[in-house]
Protein backbone atom coordinates (compact mmCIF):
# COMPACT_ATOMS: atom_id res chain seq x y z
CA UNK A 1 0.00 0.00 0.00
CA UNK A 2 2.97 2.12 0.74
CA UNK A 3 4.52 1.60 -2.66
CA UNK A 4 2.22 3.42 -4.67
CA UNK A 5 3.20 6.60 -2.62
CA UNK A 6 6.72 6.52 -3.32
CA UNK A 7 6.21 4.75 -7.45
CA UNK A 8 3.35 6.69 -8.58
CA UNK A 9 5.04 10.07 -9.13
CA UNK A 10 7.82 8.63 -10.69
CA UNK A 11 5.77 7.87 -14.02
CA UNK A 12 1.82 8.01 -13.87
CA UNK A 13 1.61 10.32 -11.39
CA UNK A 14 4.84 12.84 -12.23
CA UNK A 15 4.93 16.28 -11.16
CA UNK A 16 6.07 17.63 -13.43
CA UNK A 17 4.25 15.85 -16.57
CA UNK A 18 1.01 14.85 -14.96
CA UNK A 19 0.52 17.76 -12.25
CA UNK A 20 2.14 20.29 -14.51
CA UNK A 21 4.21 21.56 -11.04
CA UNK A 22 7.40 23.17 -10.32
CA UNK A 23 8.48 23.30 -13.99
CA UNK A 24 9.05 27.35 -12.67
CA UNK A 25 12.79 26.90 -12.06
CA UNK A 26 13.37 23.35 -13.82
CA UNK A 27 14.62 23.75 -16.58
CA UNK A 28 17.19 26.84 -16.72
CA UNK A 29 19.72 23.84 -14.80
CA UNK A 30 19.26 21.54 -17.42
CA UNK A 31 21.71 22.56 -19.74
CA UNK A 32 24.16 20.01 -18.38
CA UNK A 33 23.49 16.98 -16.24
CA UNK A 34 25.76 17.93 -13.38
CA UNK A 35 23.44 21.09 -12.23
CA UNK A 36 20.54 19.01 -12.93
CA UNK A 37 21.51 16.29 -10.08
CA UNK A 38 22.67 18.78 -7.67
CA UNK A 39 19.35 20.26 -8.34
CA UNK A 40 17.13 17.29 -8.52
CA UNK A 41 18.95 15.93 -5.10
CA UNK A 42 18.53 19.39 -3.31
CA UNK A 43 14.67 19.73 -4.14
CA UNK A 44 14.01 15.88 -3.79
CA UNK A 45 15.41 16.26 0.11
CA UNK A 46 13.63 19.59 0.57
CA UNK A 47 10.40 18.25 -0.48
CA UNK A 48 10.78 15.10 1.88
CA UNK A 49 11.67 17.01 4.98
CA UNK A 50 9.07 19.82 4.41
CA UNK A 51 6.39 17.15 3.94
CA UNK A 52 7.50 14.82 7.36
CA UNK A 53 7.81 18.68 8.92
CA UNK A 54 4.89 19.91 7.98
CA UNK A 55 2.81 16.90 8.56
CA UNK A 56 3.69 16.59 12.14
CA UNK A 57 2.52 19.83 12.95
CA UNK A 58 -0.62 19.98 10.66
CA UNK A 59 -2.81 20.03 13.48
CA UNK A 60 -0.78 22.61 15.53
CA UNK A 61 -0.94 25.39 12.74
CA UNK A 62 -4.01 27.48 12.82
CA UNK A 63 -5.50 26.83 8.97
CA UNK A 64 -5.33 30.87 8.62
CA UNK A 65 -1.33 31.58 8.73
CA UNK A 66 -0.84 28.03 7.30
CA UNK A 67 1.14 29.52 4.11
CA UNK A 68 3.13 31.71 6.11
CA UNK A 69 4.23 28.45 8.13
CA UNK A 70 4.84 26.83 5.34
CA UNK A 71 7.06 29.17 3.63
CA UNK A 72 9.12 29.89 6.95
CA UNK A 73 9.31 26.08 7.22
CA UNK A 74 10.26 25.50 3.38
CA UNK A 75 12.70 28.28 3.40
CA UNK A 76 14.98 27.16 6.46
CA UNK A 77 15.24 24.31 4.54
CA UNK A 78 16.33 25.80 1.57
CA UNK A 79 18.91 27.85 3.40
CA UNK A 80 20.21 24.80 4.98
CA UNK A 81 20.88 23.35 1.76
CA UNK A 82 21.96 26.21 0.33
CA UNK A 83 24.73 26.46 3.16
CA UNK A 84 25.51 22.96 2.60
CA UNK A 85 26.22 23.78 -1.40
CA UNK A 86 28.43 26.25 -0.26
CA UNK A 87 30.02 24.58 1.89
CA UNK A 88 30.70 20.92 0.03
CA UNK A 89 29.93 21.62 -3.49
CA UNK A 90 31.15 24.89 -3.90
CA UNK A 91 31.34 24.88 -8.27
CA UNK A 92 27.75 23.06 -8.36
CA UNK A 93 26.08 26.31 -6.05
CA UNK A 94 28.05 29.15 -8.59
CA UNK A 95 26.56 27.00 -11.58
CA UNK A 96 22.95 26.83 -9.80
CA UNK A 97 23.07 30.55 -8.89
CA UNK A 98 19.81 31.82 -7.96
CA UNK A 99 17.88 28.89 -9.08
CA UNK A 100 18.69 27.08 -5.13
CA UNK A 101 17.15 29.95 -3.66
CA UNK A 102 13.96 29.09 -5.94
CA UNK A 103 13.92 26.23 -4.66
CA UNK A 104 11.38 27.91 -1.97
CA UNK A 105 8.84 28.70 -4.56
CA UNK A 106 9.16 25.69 -6.17
CA UNK A 107 5.24 24.62 -6.59
CA UNK A 108 6.29 20.97 -6.12
CA UNK A 109 7.30 21.51 -2.52
CA UNK A 110 3.90 23.94 -1.62
CA UNK A 111 1.85 21.69 -3.69
CA UNK A 112 2.51 18.65 -2.44
CA UNK A 113 2.41 20.12 1.05
CA UNK A 114 -1.18 21.34 0.10
CA UNK A 115 -2.40 18.26 -1.58
CA UNK A 116 -1.20 15.78 0.87
CA UNK A 117 1.38 16.55 3.78
CA UNK A 118 -1.29 18.32 6.00
CA UNK A 119 -4.25 15.94 5.24
CA UNK A 120 -2.05 12.31 5.65
CA UNK A 121 0.06 11.02 8.68
CA UNK A 122 4.08 12.29 8.70
CA UNK A 123 5.09 8.56 7.50
CA UNK A 124 3.18 8.34 4.03
CA UNK A 125 4.17 12.42 3.86
CA UNK A 126 7.65 11.52 3.66
CA UNK A 127 7.02 8.81 1.16
CA UNK A 128 5.08 10.85 -0.96
CA UNK A 129 7.25 14.24 -0.70
CA UNK A 130 10.60 11.48 -1.74
CA UNK A 131 8.16 10.07 -4.56
CA UNK A 132 7.14 12.99 -6.26
CA UNK A 133 11.20 14.62 -5.93
CA UNK A 134 12.54 11.75 -7.36
CA UNK A 135 9.40 12.71 -9.85
CA UNK A 136 11.37 16.01 -10.65
CA UNK A 137 14.80 15.10 -10.34
CA UNK A 138 13.85 11.92 -12.87
CA UNK A 139 12.31 14.42 -15.65
CA UNK A 140 15.58 16.93 -15.31
CA UNK A 141 18.12 14.14 -15.70
CA UNK A 142 16.29 13.18 -18.96
CA UNK A 143 15.93 16.67 -20.24
CA UNK A 144 19.50 16.91 -19.20
CA UNK A 145 20.89 14.13 -20.72
CA UNK A 146 19.30 14.82 -24.55
CA UNK A 147 20.87 18.30 -24.07
CA UNK A 148 23.70 18.02 -22.76
CA UNK A 149 24.66 14.59 -25.28
CA UNK A 150 23.52 16.78 -28.41
CA UNK A 151 24.73 20.22 -27.57
CA UNK A 152 28.02 19.49 -26.09
CA UNK A 153 28.67 15.52 -27.04
CA UNK A 154 29.70 15.24 -23.45
CA UNK A 155 27.64 13.35 -20.31
CA UNK A 156 28.59 14.59 -17.03
CA UNK A 157 31.09 16.79 -18.41
CA UNK A 158 33.33 13.80 -19.87
CA UNK A 159 33.21 13.61 -23.62
CA UNK A 160 31.05 10.56 -25.34
CA UNK A 161 30.96 10.78 -28.56
CA UNK A 162 33.98 10.05 -30.40
CA UNK A 163 36.28 12.39 -31.79
CA UNK A 164 36.30 10.29 -35.75
CA UNK A 165 32.98 11.76 -35.70
CA UNK A 166 34.06 15.16 -35.38
CA UNK A 167 36.41 14.55 -38.31
CA UNK A 168 33.73 13.14 -40.39
CA UNK A 169 31.94 16.23 -40.05
CA UNK A 170 29.49 15.81 -37.23
CA UNK A 171 28.60 19.09 -35.04
CA UNK A 172 27.69 19.91 -31.68
CA UNK A 173 24.21 21.13 -31.93
CA UNK A 174 24.43 24.35 -30.49
CA UNK A 175 20.29 24.93 -30.28
CA UNK A 176 20.66 22.36 -27.25
CA UNK A 177 22.44 24.43 -25.15
CA UNK A 178 20.19 27.61 -25.11
CA UNK A 179 16.99 27.88 -23.16
CA UNK A 180 14.57 27.24 -25.88
CA UNK A 181 15.99 23.67 -26.27
CA UNK A 182 14.46 22.76 -22.82
CA UNK A 183 11.03 24.24 -23.77
CA UNK A 184 10.68 22.29 -26.20
CA UNK A 185 12.01 18.79 -25.17
CA UNK A 186 9.64 19.12 -22.07
CA UNK A 187 6.87 19.39 -24.68
CA UNK A 188 8.46 16.68 -26.73
CA UNK A 189 8.48 14.44 -23.26
CA UNK A 190 4.91 15.41 -22.67
CA UNK A 191 3.76 13.83 -25.62
CA UNK A 192 5.17 10.85 -25.67
CA UNK A 193 4.02 10.08 -21.90
CA UNK A 194 0.43 11.22 -22.62
CA UNK A 195 0.46 9.21 -25.78
CA UNK A 196 1.31 6.14 -23.34
CA UNK A 197 -0.65 7.32 -20.60
CA UNK A 198 -4.26 8.44 -23.07
CA UNK A 199 -6.23 8.96 -19.67
CA UNK A 200 -4.33 12.37 -18.81
CA UNK A 201 -5.08 13.68 -22.74
CA UNK A 202 -6.59 17.01 -22.10
CA UNK A 203 -9.96 17.59 -24.49
CA UNK B 1 20.00 57.24 -18.17
CA UNK B 2 21.73 55.33 -20.90
CA UNK B 3 22.96 52.74 -18.02
CA UNK B 4 18.80 52.63 -16.48
CA UNK B 5 17.54 52.08 -20.62
CA UNK B 6 20.45 49.62 -20.77
CA UNK B 7 18.87 47.29 -17.76
CA UNK B 8 15.33 47.67 -19.23
CA UNK B 9 15.62 46.48 -22.30
CA UNK B 10 18.11 43.73 -21.09
CA UNK B 11 15.38 42.67 -18.31
CA UNK B 12 12.42 43.01 -20.98
CA UNK B 13 14.04 41.33 -23.75
CA UNK B 14 17.17 39.18 -23.51
CA UNK B 15 16.90 38.31 -19.91
CA UNK B 16 13.28 37.66 -20.42
CA UNK B 17 11.91 35.85 -17.22
CA UNK B 18 10.05 33.40 -19.09
CA UNK B 19 11.88 32.88 -22.02
CA UNK B 20 15.69 32.77 -20.63
CA UNK B 21 15.24 31.45 -17.42
CA UNK B 22 11.42 30.02 -16.98
CA UNK B 23 10.45 31.83 -13.81
CA UNK B 24 6.88 31.77 -13.40
CA UNK B 25 6.03 29.16 -15.62
CA UNK B 26 3.58 28.10 -13.28
CA UNK B 27 1.08 30.55 -13.02
CA UNK B 28 2.23 31.39 -17.07
CA UNK B 29 1.23 27.74 -18.13
CA UNK B 30 -2.16 27.72 -16.13
CA UNK B 31 -3.50 30.98 -16.78
CA UNK B 32 -2.73 31.44 -20.45
CA UNK B 33 -6.00 30.11 -21.75
CA UNK B 34 -7.47 33.57 -22.67
CA UNK B 35 -5.95 36.71 -23.44
CA UNK B 36 -7.72 38.94 -20.57
CA UNK B 37 -7.29 37.07 -18.07
CA UNK B 38 -3.82 36.31 -18.87
CA UNK B 39 -3.16 40.64 -18.96
CA UNK B 40 -5.15 40.40 -15.29
CA UNK B 41 -2.25 38.41 -14.24
CA UNK B 42 0.46 39.88 -16.32
CA UNK B 43 -0.30 43.39 -14.66
CA UNK B 44 -0.49 42.09 -11.12
CA UNK B 45 2.92 40.23 -11.73
CA UNK B 46 4.67 43.43 -12.82
CA UNK B 47 3.20 45.77 -9.75
CA UNK B 48 4.30 43.18 -7.20
CA UNK B 49 7.75 43.23 -8.51
CA UNK B 50 8.01 46.75 -9.12
CA UNK B 51 6.85 46.85 -5.09
CA UNK B 52 8.80 44.08 -3.96
CA UNK B 53 12.24 44.23 -5.61
CA UNK B 54 13.18 47.79 -4.67
CA UNK B 55 11.91 46.75 -0.94
CA UNK B 56 14.51 43.89 -1.04
CA UNK B 57 17.01 46.29 -2.44
CA UNK B 58 16.52 48.65 0.71
CA UNK B 59 16.83 45.39 2.86
CA UNK B 60 19.54 43.69 0.86
CA UNK B 61 22.15 46.94 1.07
CA UNK B 62 21.25 48.23 4.58
CA UNK B 63 20.62 45.23 6.60
CA UNK B 64 21.72 41.87 5.51
CA UNK B 65 25.00 42.56 2.92
CA UNK B 66 28.09 42.04 4.62
CA UNK B 67 29.25 45.17 7.15
CA UNK B 68 25.76 46.79 6.19
CA UNK B 69 24.98 46.98 10.02
CA UNK B 70 28.48 48.82 10.51
CA UNK B 71 25.80 52.26 10.07
CA UNK B 72 23.45 51.43 12.95
CA UNK B 73 25.71 50.18 15.90
CA UNK B 74 29.33 49.77 16.73
CA UNK B 75 30.74 46.36 15.96
CA UNK B 76 28.55 45.74 13.00
CA UNK B 77 30.90 45.44 10.70
CA UNK B 78 31.98 41.56 11.47
CA UNK B 79 28.06 40.93 10.92
CA UNK B 80 27.29 38.98 8.17
CA UNK B 81 23.72 38.60 7.19
CA UNK B 82 23.63 37.33 4.07
CA UNK B 83 21.88 33.99 4.54
CA UNK B 84 18.96 34.98 5.88
CA UNK B 85 18.19 36.92 2.55
CA UNK B 86 16.17 33.83 1.48
CA UNK B 87 13.93 34.17 4.37
CA UNK B 88 13.53 37.53 4.41
CA UNK B 89 12.94 38.17 0.75
CA UNK B 90 9.96 35.45 0.45
CA UNK B 91 8.53 36.93 3.56
CA UNK B 92 8.29 40.71 2.18
CA UNK B 93 6.68 38.96 -0.69
CA UNK B 94 3.81 37.41 1.30
CA UNK B 95 3.63 40.28 3.16
CA UNK B 96 3.58 43.05 0.61
CA UNK B 97 1.11 40.63 -1.68
CA UNK B 98 -1.58 40.13 1.62
CA UNK B 99 -1.20 44.22 1.50
CA UNK B 100 -1.80 45.02 -1.56
CA UNK B 101 -4.83 42.30 -1.59
CA UNK B 102 -6.01 44.25 1.16
CA UNK B 103 -5.26 47.95 -0.22
CA UNK B 104 -6.70 47.13 -3.51
CA UNK B 105 -10.10 45.36 -2.15
CA UNK B 106 -10.69 48.52 -0.09
CA UNK B 107 -10.30 51.57 -2.44
CA UNK B 108 -10.73 50.05 -6.01
CA UNK B 109 -13.24 46.63 -5.91
CA UNK B 110 -12.79 46.73 -9.69
CA UNK B 111 -9.52 46.25 -10.38
CA UNK B 112 -9.82 43.91 -7.20
CA UNK B 113 -12.70 41.69 -8.95
CA UNK B 114 -10.52 41.37 -12.01
CA UNK B 115 -6.88 40.76 -10.38
CA UNK B 116 -8.29 39.29 -6.97
CA UNK B 117 -8.10 35.44 -7.36
CA UNK B 118 -4.59 35.89 -9.00
CA UNK B 119 -3.48 37.99 -5.92
CA UNK B 120 -2.48 34.77 -3.67
CA UNK B 121 -1.42 32.91 -6.35
CA UNK B 122 1.43 35.41 -6.88
CA UNK B 123 2.83 35.21 -3.44
CA UNK B 124 4.48 31.67 -4.42
CA UNK B 125 5.36 32.97 -8.47
CA UNK B 126 9.06 31.98 -8.97
CA UNK B 127 9.10 35.27 -11.21
CA UNK B 128 8.84 37.44 -8.06
CA UNK B 129 11.45 35.91 -5.89
CA UNK B 130 13.58 35.39 -8.68
CA UNK B 131 13.84 38.91 -9.79
CA UNK B 132 14.81 39.31 -5.77
CA UNK B 133 17.47 37.09 -5.92
CA UNK B 134 18.82 38.01 -9.37
CA UNK B 135 19.00 41.67 -7.94
CA UNK B 136 20.98 40.48 -5.47
CA UNK B 137 23.43 38.45 -7.53
CA UNK B 138 23.47 41.44 -10.17
CA UNK B 139 24.68 44.17 -7.57
CA UNK B 140 22.84 46.87 -9.03
CA UNK B 141 24.23 50.06 -7.50
CA UNK B 142 21.39 52.67 -6.70
CA UNK B 143 17.51 52.01 -6.29
CA UNK B 144 17.09 54.24 -9.89
CA UNK B 145 18.61 50.66 -11.63
CA UNK B 146 16.33 48.21 -9.78
CA UNK B 147 13.57 50.25 -10.42
CA UNK B 148 14.72 49.87 -14.21
CA UNK B 149 15.18 46.47 -13.35
CA UNK B 150 11.88 45.15 -11.90
CA UNK B 151 9.67 47.36 -14.64
CA UNK B 152 11.79 45.45 -17.34
CA UNK B 153 11.17 42.51 -15.81
CA UNK B 154 7.50 42.73 -15.16
CA UNK B 155 6.88 44.35 -18.49
CA UNK B 156 8.99 40.98 -20.21
CA UNK B 157 6.81 38.60 -18.09
CA UNK B 158 3.06 40.35 -19.46
CA UNK B 159 4.36 40.35 -22.81
CA UNK B 160 5.21 36.84 -22.75
CA UNK B 161 1.82 35.42 -20.88
CA UNK B 162 -0.32 37.94 -23.28
CA UNK B 163 1.48 36.92 -26.36
CA UNK B 164 1.46 32.95 -25.90
CA UNK B 165 -2.67 33.52 -24.63
CA UNK B 166 -3.09 35.05 -27.87
CA UNK B 167 -1.43 32.10 -29.62
CA UNK B 168 -3.12 29.54 -27.14
CA UNK B 169 -6.89 31.20 -28.14
CA UNK B 170 -5.73 30.91 -32.08
CA UNK B 171 -4.47 26.95 -31.38
CA UNK B 172 -8.12 26.24 -29.59
CA UNK B 173 -9.51 25.58 -33.16
CA UNK B 174 -6.16 23.59 -34.62
CA UNK B 175 -5.99 20.24 -35.49
CA UNK B 176 -3.50 18.75 -32.87
CA UNK B 177 -2.48 15.53 -31.59
CA UNK B 178 -4.69 14.46 -28.84
CA UNK B 179 -1.63 14.04 -26.53
CA UNK B 180 -0.29 16.99 -27.56
CA UNK B 181 -2.87 19.04 -26.75
CA UNK B 182 -3.20 21.74 -23.80
CA UNK B 183 0.28 21.67 -21.97
CA UNK B 184 2.16 19.94 -24.66
CA UNK B 185 1.87 22.52 -27.40
CA UNK B 186 1.94 24.83 -25.00
CA UNK B 187 5.70 24.23 -24.11
CA UNK B 188 6.31 23.93 -27.98
CA UNK B 189 4.88 27.50 -28.87
CA UNK B 190 7.04 28.89 -26.00
CA UNK B 191 10.26 27.43 -27.30
CA UNK B 192 9.67 28.93 -30.65
CA UNK B 193 8.86 32.05 -28.83
CA UNK B 194 11.96 31.98 -27.55
CA UNK B 195 13.97 31.62 -30.19
CA UNK B 196 12.30 34.71 -31.70
CA UNK B 197 13.47 36.60 -28.45
CA UNK B 198 16.60 35.26 -28.75
CA UNK B 199 17.09 37.66 -32.25
CA UNK B 200 17.32 40.23 -29.51
CA UNK B 201 20.87 39.13 -28.05
CA UNK B 202 23.38 41.73 -28.29
CA UNK B 203 21.18 44.71 -28.99
CA UNK B 204 23.02 47.10 -25.98
CA UNK B 205 21.71 50.90 -25.78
Amino acid sequence: MKIPLLLGPLSKNNPILAQILGICSALAVTAKMEPALVMGVSVTAVTALASLILSALRDAIPNRVRIIVQLVVVSALVIIIDQLLKAFAYDASKQLSVFVGLIITNCIIMGRVEAFALANKPWPSLLDGVGNGLGYAIILLLVAFFRELLGSGALFGARVIPEALYERGYANNGLMILPPAALILVGVIIWIHRARNKELIES
Amino acid sequence: MENLANIFVRATFIDNMIFAYFLGMCSYLAVSKTVKTSIGLGVAVAFVLLVTVPINYLINAYLLSPGALARLFEGGAHIDLGYLSFIVFIAVVAAVVQLLEMIIEKYTPALYNQLGIFLPLIAVNCAIMGASLFMQEREYNSIAETFAFALGSGLGWLLAIAGVAAIREKLATANIPAPLRGVGITFIVTGLMAISFMSFLGISI
